[in-house]
């Protein structure tokens, strides 16, 4: 019974030491992205990255996701007659929810993996110690660059896969369900409104935010040997990915109403 | 010579001073009470078997493993738990390299050398360039390497741009793990070379990790042995031979049968 007690103790006490560390470390790569020195060129490799490489993973994820989309809407607005809100529904979804969630989870698992790999390396390798010993500090040289280049580069991204998430729409509803082209793209544009896309922005940069802290706070303390990175890069992309959705719901929450 | 004079009023005050310094990891106490003084413009060699802390002491000394109690001196000035913008000030008197090299994968060698330098004094390009090139010669490397990057080097040469970077700027106080393991004799020699001169023409005071008894007769003024996490002996490196302790005896001679390996045998069977 103790020794039950005990353990439930020990890991409740493990989770708020965690807890603890994760929200250190977020304060700290916060403070130290807004002073000086700024170290452009790690930022700009960043964006490179996270906003140019990723681009043709997520046009293709919100491609076909709008495509499906429309046939998937069709079918269940046809059985009430209501076909011609396909339009309205595709760019309605792509923007407020399906874009920003599609394109932050494929992010996850390409940009938060990769840091949390790059970092973890760097430590295991003693390589973080070296900035350290060479008087440059590993949150400003390291972290603040991936945490403000995913912040910034997620909205972008998912801006772009926004319209080729409503092109997919347009493609499948004009060619495979008959629509006329300037009826399906005015119903696009009809009921769209403003607050829809910067929504769906916020949400990215928020989501954007959280990969690139998880990718680098996981790296920052992963293990030892090649079985610690593993651990860690693992465990940012499912840390990120959970982020993701909590604060989807919350975000959409919030501007309920 | 301006800082020789300085030095010279208060000799008294050595460099280096470790007093008591512990260190554990999750109940595995691996620094139980170091002590060791190093005076300016010494060259102390640490020895020991592998894993008993050389490296952890190392790292205790610059900040970068925070020790759990004892105290850290270097000039007279504490840096165990101080401010952060002390420890930054003192790391900025250090060069250091590390075991396995530690150089940065993503940036090429000439980069990796002259690091500090460009992000710390804002060195141009070119001058980095020139300063790169200088030092890696003199590290026997050719000067076509600093274009490459680190992957795409030996072992061994990865080792001396690793030696190269902690030497480009200069530091008054420079610590090696391990610089000559995993090269050949000449290479070795050549950087044992270069840490005597580091020492004798540059006044800096280096802590040298070694296991090479030839090349710690060397480098060495000073020679400290760490067994059991304390430092059982340090001396003149000329009585390192006749210290009549038998760890450091066997170690010395590297004798396969010893105290060392008994201990060895006695904790491996108590798992
Ligand atoms: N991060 C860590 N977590 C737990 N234990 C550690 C950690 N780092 C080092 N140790 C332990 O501390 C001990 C000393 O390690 P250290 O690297 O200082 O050895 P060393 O004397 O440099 O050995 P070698 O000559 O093999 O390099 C080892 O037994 C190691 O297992
Ligand atoms: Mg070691």
């Amino acid at each position: 019974m103790i020794g039950f007690l005990q353990n439930i103790g020990r890991t409740a006490l493990s989770f708020l030491a965690a807890i603890g560390r994760i929200t250190l470390f977020t304060v700290n790569a916060v403070r130290w992205t807004f002073l000086p020195p700024y170290y452009l060129k790690q930022f700009f490799r960043q964006v490179l990255d996270i906003g140019y490489f990723s681009l043709p993973v997520v046009g293709l994820t919100t491609l076909f996701s709008g495509m499906v989309l429309a046939l998937q809407s069709y079918t269940g607005f046809a059985r009430f007659s209501a076909e011609d809100t396909v339009a309205t529904v595709v760019v309605l979804s792509v923007t407020r929810e399906l874009g920003p969630v599609l394109a932050g989870l494929m992010v996850a698992g390409r940009i938060g993996a990769s840091m949390a790999a790059e970092i973890g390396t760097m430590r295991v390798t003693d390589q973080i110690d070296a900035l350290d010993t060479l008087s440059t500090r590993p949150m400003q040289y390291l972290v603040a660059p991936r945490i403000l280049a995913g912040t910034i580069c997620l909205p972008f991204l998912v801006l772009v896969g926004d319209l080729i998430g409503v092109f997919g729409g347009y493609i499948v509803g004009v060619y495979r369900l008959g629509f006329n082209p300037s009826i399906y793209l005015s119903r696009t544009l009809e009921y769209l409104e403003f607050s829809d896309v910067t929504m769906g922005l916020i949400k990215a940069a928020v989501f954007g935010f959280l990969i690139a802290l998880m990718g680098c706070y996981h790296g920052y303390h992963s293990g030892n040997g090649a079985e610690g990175v593993g651990r860690a890069t693992t465990n940012a992309v499912v840390s990120s990915s959970i982020l993701i959705l909590i604060s989807n719901y919350l975000v959409t929450a919030l501007f309920f109403g | 010579m301006a800082k020789k004079t300085q030095t010279g009023s208060s000799t008294a005050v050595p460099k280096i001073e470790m007093q008591g310094v512990m260190k554990s990891f999750g109940g595995k106490h691996v620094l139980r009470g170091i002590d060791l003084i190093l005076n300016a413009e010494e060259s102390v060699t640490l020895i020991g078997t592998s894993g008993c802390g050389k490296s952890i002491t190392l790292k205790c000394l610059l900040g970068l493993i925070t020790a759990d109690s004892g105290s850290i001196k270097v000039d007279g000035t504490e840096i165990l738990g101080t401010d952060r913008t002390t420890l930054e000030a003192m790391r900025r008197r250090f060069g250091m390299t590390f075991q396995f090299g530690a150089l940065f994968d993503s940036l090429p060698i000439w980069e990796n050398v002259t690091f500090r330098l460009r992000h710390q004094q804002k060195m141009n390009r070119t001058d980095a360039r020139d300063l790169a090139v200088d030092t890696i010669t003199q590290l026997g490397l050719s000067p076509q390497v600093i274009d490459q990057y680190p992957a795409e080097l030996s072992g061994g040469m990865q080792k001396r741009v690793a030696l190269a970077r902690a030497i480009a700027d200069k530091p008054e106080i420079l610590l090696f793990d391990e610089p000559t393991s995993g090269l050949d004799p000449i290479t070795g020699g050549v950087i044992d070379r270069l840490i005597i001169d580091a020492v004798k023409r540059l006044g800096a005071t280096a802590m040298t990790i070694s296991h090479d008894m030839a090349s710690v007769r060397r480098i060495a003024d000073k020679v400290a042995m760490i067994h059991n996490g304390v430092i059982i002996w340090c001396g003149p490196v000329a009585e390192m031979d006749e210290t009549g302790i038998p760890e450091v005896d066997q170690f010395v001679h590297g004798r396969a049968e010893g105290p060392l390996t008994t201990a060895a045998k006695e904790e491996a069977r108590r798992g």
